[in-house]
């Protein structure tokens, strides 16, 4: 891989013998010919955390699409489980890749318990059996939304929704998790209760790749960090390996990080350069 | 900075599947909190879908309700006893003739078009995420009248009977086809803006406004080429009337209804699957695209048999799926079936209605269902606004 990284991440876990669940290799997405984002190349291993930060409009969704299937590469290639992506049947990704979008729309009337059942599809094709039931019930209980059950998805809170969202991408009992800004409409206690459930699961094999804006809880949360600039990969690494000033680059505005508590915090400092958009 | 003592404990050889720990079912036994938990939301569950599905079997006494009076009921009196010794073949007399020959196919071709127009609507809706879906609203009804009226005006398809205005079909299949196609022109039209123009409700439902002028306009131009007798024909046709059906027309129907029926009901997940968008149902492995264009085009078939044999019968495919939201709330599985149920049961009351109001004059059923599903229409872009 380009970006040479060594065995192991920030995890711990020994990079070198497990292979990587997701891949990127040299991969550039965009929509209609038109490259959003060029030359990406990355892995994510089973019990890792993988964050993308970078600025709106750098290429997170379109790179994380590609992972779910959603998006063929312009160039470059997605193996999941060493295979590319397209040579998977749709149920087969389901099973491997689960994905949580930015939103889930709302509209007709349906239960919670029925939307995370959704997971099972790929899992049960016609109609769902016992084994799909105690899966949603199990889940459900974990998450603690287990009052919740029959609620109508439409009367839920963002924070509730978003649960169920993530709910269901876990009854798809998948190997790895792409999760597109996970937390963004959340209050603080959601978003820490999400990340922390991700942060609990990981280590059971799963491999999580997601987007986000909040750059300290990115760090926190987050075994290995991608920094996507204008150009592609600025650079990636353990949270301790990523310099201030790459962020500061990329951001374009002046950040200083701190440590508080253990915790590193990432604290803009002065104003940024005026854009024009 | 790990969480999980157990998982950091062996770090050496990392679970590399992940899957959920699914504790069996307590079946009695005092089991761990989990799988008494566990226990509660499944008996939550099924409890739930079991008050659906008594919901089913409640809508389905109330079509054998309707059904029983509409066969004794009408302008030449029928009695009870009557009505038994001939549907037990003891009598064949005048009440044999009316029941066998007048009555029971016009409530068999009601309950058929009634079912194939709600379930049509009920997937039209799912798979356009559109609460305002139907055949009726989408033009898809319209352009299956252009077609039919087309085979009729200059293929010849249909005659007036010489009794009366009553239409007859002289060739089902052929009608069926045509109407089909002309149903086809507007599903792939509204087809193609759902998909290119990320529609909102409201652009669907407006280009559906949009064919359906341009068809009737199709359809007011063969009138006016038609002959006197076509014209008549067709005017009556126009109203939405199960009354000019044979047993020939009413096999068809059931036949066509019941499999797309079928059909419907075993892709029910995959259309409860598309309610969560796009993106997301593809990334749960549901072709999407493959999903929708093959629901809409089985609902605009059983909606141009439908529209060939009988002519236009509004609103039953826009109002039926929504009474049976209200009732069940969104899960396919059951609403497919609730809703040919359902369908059955409002187009046989309805055409019950139009026998009966203003007896003997017998109304065409679709003026009725006209009258009835206005209000109801109103009545959901007023009120019923709360999930779109």
């Amino acid at each position: 891989m380009s970006d040479g990284r060594t065995a192991g991440s920030a995890g711990g876990s020994d990079g070198a013998s497990v292979d990587p669940v997701i891949s990127f290799d040299g991969v550039s997405g965009g929509y209609d010919g038109d490259a959003v984002v060029a030359d990406v190349s990355l892995e994510v291993h089973p019990g890792d955390i993988v964050g993308l930060l970078g600025p709106n409009g750098v290429g997170k969704s379109t790179l994380l699409k590609c992972a779910v299937g959603l998006l063929d590469p312009l160039a470059g290639e997605v193996t999941v489980d060493r295979r590319p992506v397209r040579t998977f049947d749709r149920d087969e990704l389901a099973r491997t890749v689960g994905y949580v979008p930015q939103n889930e729309p709302t509209n007709f009337p349906r239960t919670v318990f029925q939307t995370v059942l959704m997971g099972r599809k790929p899992h049960f094709g016609a109609r769902p059996g016992a084994r799909d039931r105690r899966v949603v019930a199990t889940l459900l209980n974990r998450l603690s939304l287990d009052d919740l059950a029959m609620r109508d998805v439409n009367a839920l809170s963002g924070g509730q929704l978003q649960k169920v969202v993530l709910a269901r991408a876990l009854a798809q009992e998948p190997r790895a998790l792409v999760l597109d800004e996970p937390t963004s409409d959340l209050d603080i206690r959601h978003e820490v209760e999400v990340l922390s459930l991700l942060r609990r699961e990981a280590p059971n094999g799963l491999a999580i790749l997601h987007a986000m804006h909040d750059l300290t809880l990115a760090f926190r949360y987050s075994d290995w960090l991608v920094l996507l600039g204008e150009d592609g990969v600025r650079t990636q690494g353990p949270p301790a390996e990523i310099p201030a000033d790459a962020i500061s680059e990329v951001y374009g505005i002046d950040v200083s990080v701190h440590e508080v508590d253990g915790e590193r915090i990432i604290v803009p400092t002065g104003s940024p350069e005026p854009t024009s958009l | 900075m790990r969480e999980n003592p157990t998982a950091s404990a062996d770090r050496d050889t990392p679970p590399t599947e992940w899957s959920v720990d699914v504790p069996e079912t307590a079946a009695g036994d005092g089991g761990s909190d989990v799988r008494t938990s566990n226990d509660r939301l499944l008996e939550q569950y099924r409890r739930r879908s079991r008050k659906k599905s008594a919901v089913i079997v409640v809508i389905a006494a109330l079509l054998v309700a309707v059904w029983g009076y509409a066969v004794v009921t009408g302008p030449i009196p029928v009695s009870l006893s009557e009505t038994v010794s001939v549907l037990s073949g003891t009598d064949t007399g005048t009440a044999y003739q009316v029941i066998w020959n007048i009555r029971l196919p016009r409530i068999v071709a009601a309950v058929g078009a009634g079912a194939g127009l709600a379930v049509a609507g009920a997937v039209l809706q799912s798979v356009l995420r559109n609460p305002l879906a139907s055949p009726y609203t989408l033009g898809i009804s319209q352009g299956a009248a252009f077609g039919a009226a087309f085979s009729i005006v200059v293929l010849g398809t249909g005659t007036t009977s010489g009794s009366g205005p009553i239409l007859s079909v002289i060739d089902p299949y052929l009608t069926s086809v045509s109407a089909f196609t002309g149903a086809l022109t507007s599903t792939t039209a509204i087809y193609l803006v759902a998909k290119y123009k990320r529609a909102t409700p409201e652009t669907l439902i407006l280009t559906g406004i949009a064919l359906a002028a341009l068809y009737t306009a199709g359809t007011t131009s063969l009138e006016y080429f038609a002959t006197n007798t076509e014209l008549a024909a067709l005017v009556y046709w126009k109203f939405g009337d199960v009354s000019g059906t044979t047993w020939r027309f009413n096999a068809l129907l059931w036949f066509v209804v019941a499999a797309v029926t079928v059909y419907f009901t075993r892709r029910a997940w995959a259309y409860t699957v598309l309610n969560a968008g796009d993106e997301t149902a593809r990334s749960l492995g549901v072709p999407v695209e493959r999903t929708r264009l093959f629901g809409m085009v089985f609902a605009s078939f059983v909606t141009a048999v439908v529209v060939a044999l009988f002519g236009i019968i509004g609103f039953v495919g826009l109002v039926v799926p929504h009474i049976v939201r209200r009732l069940i709330g969104g899960e396919e599985r059951i609403l497919i079936p609730a809703s040919t149920v359902a369908g059955a049961a409002l187009l046989l009351s309805a055409d019950t209605v139009a026998r009966t109001i203003i007896s003997p004059i017998v109304l065409p059923v679709g003026i009725v269902t006209s009258f009835v599903g206005v209000p109801l229409f109103l009545y959901l872009i007023l009120r019923g606004r709360e999930y779109w």
